[in-house]
């Protein structure tokens, strides 16, 4: 499919999915919606890096609050509409996620994965020091009930979504373009095998920092709107273990080799996590991530594409 | 004299305390077919390593078609003619085996001749590669459907299809039947008819000599020998590396 009806197809479900929502006269369901959109992101976003080139990031969580926090820095310094504090937040992280591919991408396997992991606790250890943010006590944004956007006045809910719901669309666009790129086969060749690629002629160095760049990027801009999703932004939320769980898990349980994979893997788990956080209590939704994980590793490897793809292999056999 | 493709001048490496490389000079001419033979442990995929940029030799120098190689990445010589094939295959798994050598074509050929390379004629290059070697009828399938012979066949396309003027074939023939061998060697004296200067490492004799023009003999990370065949396997020292 040419990649302008796919920008149509998925632009149109993103409408469809918005009207949708308009329909059911209850400002949770954006909550909630918002919530897995910005999973989404946060999947898709890990999946270049972890899954087109096979490095794990544990740091997840690091880039989002990356984001969050350039939004809480610029409302204190010079307020600006949110879709420009995606912007500015993305480039952040983007810029970070640069720095952290120069200083460790000569790490592989575990030892990248363990310094993406360090890269989260000494971010939130300059966080939690840094009192123009809030700090450890956190930091307050009061925003409006109600947005007027393109003449229509709605409540802030549902622009927060709709921005996720757009950020979603791009996320979504980005990865399937890198998929079917010449960029693409090169992630890959990283991921299968990184010694042969460089003899092929594959920039391995060069196409890491693409990955690491990207994957920042986009994680920092799922992560600006936030505290105007939330109100009340602290380090322990921005940096919440959830954030890294998921996103590692998501693509896992999707299947991490294509751009669909996360997707599904974060509408399932994300749409699972908010019925049991009505249900039950949010403090199972780490649990349910681990039972899922454990799982698909065991019955699914490839998650649940790799596991449609075998079904119908196996059929056309 | 004809100017060499590779020169290697003075190349030393060592892993901690143990020498792998000790001082080895060596010159490959334009369109020769070299083989490079010793014992396990005589350096000779160390030197592979170091002339392809996988490994950064610690003294002397590596020059390839007039240029100093020495601080290049692996796959910037690659780009510069340099191709090799590795002693176990090491394919990209997840790819077919024709997406396999679209990769040499979409970046070193690309990067090399500056232009883009459309994807209907990296597929068409591809295939032809793949013809070349007998695999173009397995384009299709992944590299865990090949034989052992393919798989060594489908490394050699993929170092071919990087279109290099030299090309380092690594023990390509290990653990292959005597008619498997046949066919690699066939398929090395083609390579080399197109043009391409060929070094082949090995450990089979039989196919060392039918193959090589020149033999350059390692022991010990030093160069002991280096002349044509007959002579190099007549010669003492050579004779006592290997027989003790």
């Amino acid at each position: 499919m040419r990649s302008r009806t796919f920008l149509l197809i998925v632009l149109a479900a993103a409408a469809a999915f918005f009207a949708f929502a308009q329909l059911v006269s209850n400002n949770y369901y954006f909550f909630a919606g918002y919530t897995v959109l910005q999973f989404i992101v946060l999947a898709t976003a890990w999946n270049i890096l972890g899954g087109y080139c096979g490095y794990v990031n544990f740091g997840s969580a690091a880039f989002f609050a990356v984001g969050a926090y350039t939004s809480v820095f610029l409302h204190k310094t010079y307020p600006l509409p949110i879709p420009l504090l995606i912007v500015a937040g993305g480039g952040i992280a983007g810029i970070v996620g640069l720095g952290m591919g120069y200083l460790t991408l000569r790490l592989r396997g575990s030892f990248f994965a363990i310094a993406t992991l360090a890269l989260a606790v000494v971010l939130q250890t300059l966080v939690v020091n840094w009192d123009y943010v809030g700090g450890s006590r956190g930091a307050y944004i009061i925003r409006p009930n109600t947005i007027n956007v393109a003449g229509f006045e709605i409540p802030y809910i549902e622009y927060l979504f709709l921005l996720m719901l757009i950020l979603t669309v791009v996320a979504i666009m980005v990865a399937r373009t890198i998929e079917r790129s010449r960029l693409g086969f090169g992630f890959a060749t990283i991921r299968d095998d990184e010694l042969a690629a460089e003899a092929c002629g594959v920039p391995t160095l060069r196409l890491k920092l693409i990955a690491t760049t990207l994957s920042g990027a986009l994680m920092g801009m799922a992560g600006a709107p936030f505290p105007y999703y939330i109100g009340f932004l602290q380090p322990q939320s921005a940096f919440a273990l959830e954030y890294a769980v998921n996103s590692i898990a998501m693509p896992m349980i999707g299947g991490t080799g294509s751009w669909i994979g996360p997707l599904i893997g974060a509408v399932l788990l994300g749409t699972i996590q908010q019925v049991a956080t009505v249900t039950i209590s949010s403090a199972v939704n780490v649990l349910i991530v681990g039972v899922l994980l454990v799982a698909f590793v065991i019955i699914a490897p490839n998650g649940i594409v790799g596991l449609v793809q075998n079904m119908m292999r196996r059929e056309r056999r | 004299m004809t100017k060499p493709l590779l020169k290697i001048e003075q190349v030393g490496k060592r892993f901690g305390g143990f020498v792998a490389l000790d001082g080895i000079s060596l010159t490959v001419a334009p369109g020769e077919r070299l083989g490079l033979i010793g014992p396990n442990g005589s350096g000779k995929s160390t030197l592979v390593n170091c002339i392809c940029g996988t490994l950064r030799n610690e003294t002397g120098t590596v020059t390839f078609d007039g240029r100093e190689m020495d601080g290049l990445a692996a796959h910037q010589r690659t780009i510069l003619g340099l191709a090799r094939s590795f002693q176990l295959p090491r394919p990209f798994h997840s790819m077919s085996v024709a997406d396999n050598l679209r990769i040499p074509l979409l970046y070193a050929v690309k990067a090399r001749s500056g232009s883009h390379v459309a994807k209907a004629e990296a597929d068409e290059r591809s295939l032809e590669y793949l013809r070349l070697v007998g695999l173009d009828h397995k384009a299709a399938k992944l590299p865990r459907d090949l034989t052992q012979v393919e798989m060594r066949k489908l490394e050699l396309a993929r170092a071919m299809a990087a279109e290099p003027k030299l090309l380092i074939a690594d023990e390509s023939m290990a653990g292959l039947s005597h008619s498997e061998i046949e066919d690699i060697l066939k398929l090395l004296v083609r390579l080399n008819e197109r043009g391409i200067t060929i070094i082949l490492i090995e450990h089979i004799m039989s196919a060392v000599m039918s193959f090589s023009q020149r033999l350059a003999v390692l022991v010990s990370g030093k160069k002991i020998a280096d002349g044509k065949p007959d002579d190099v396997v007549r010669n003492p020292e050579v004779e006592k590396a290997y027989l003790g």
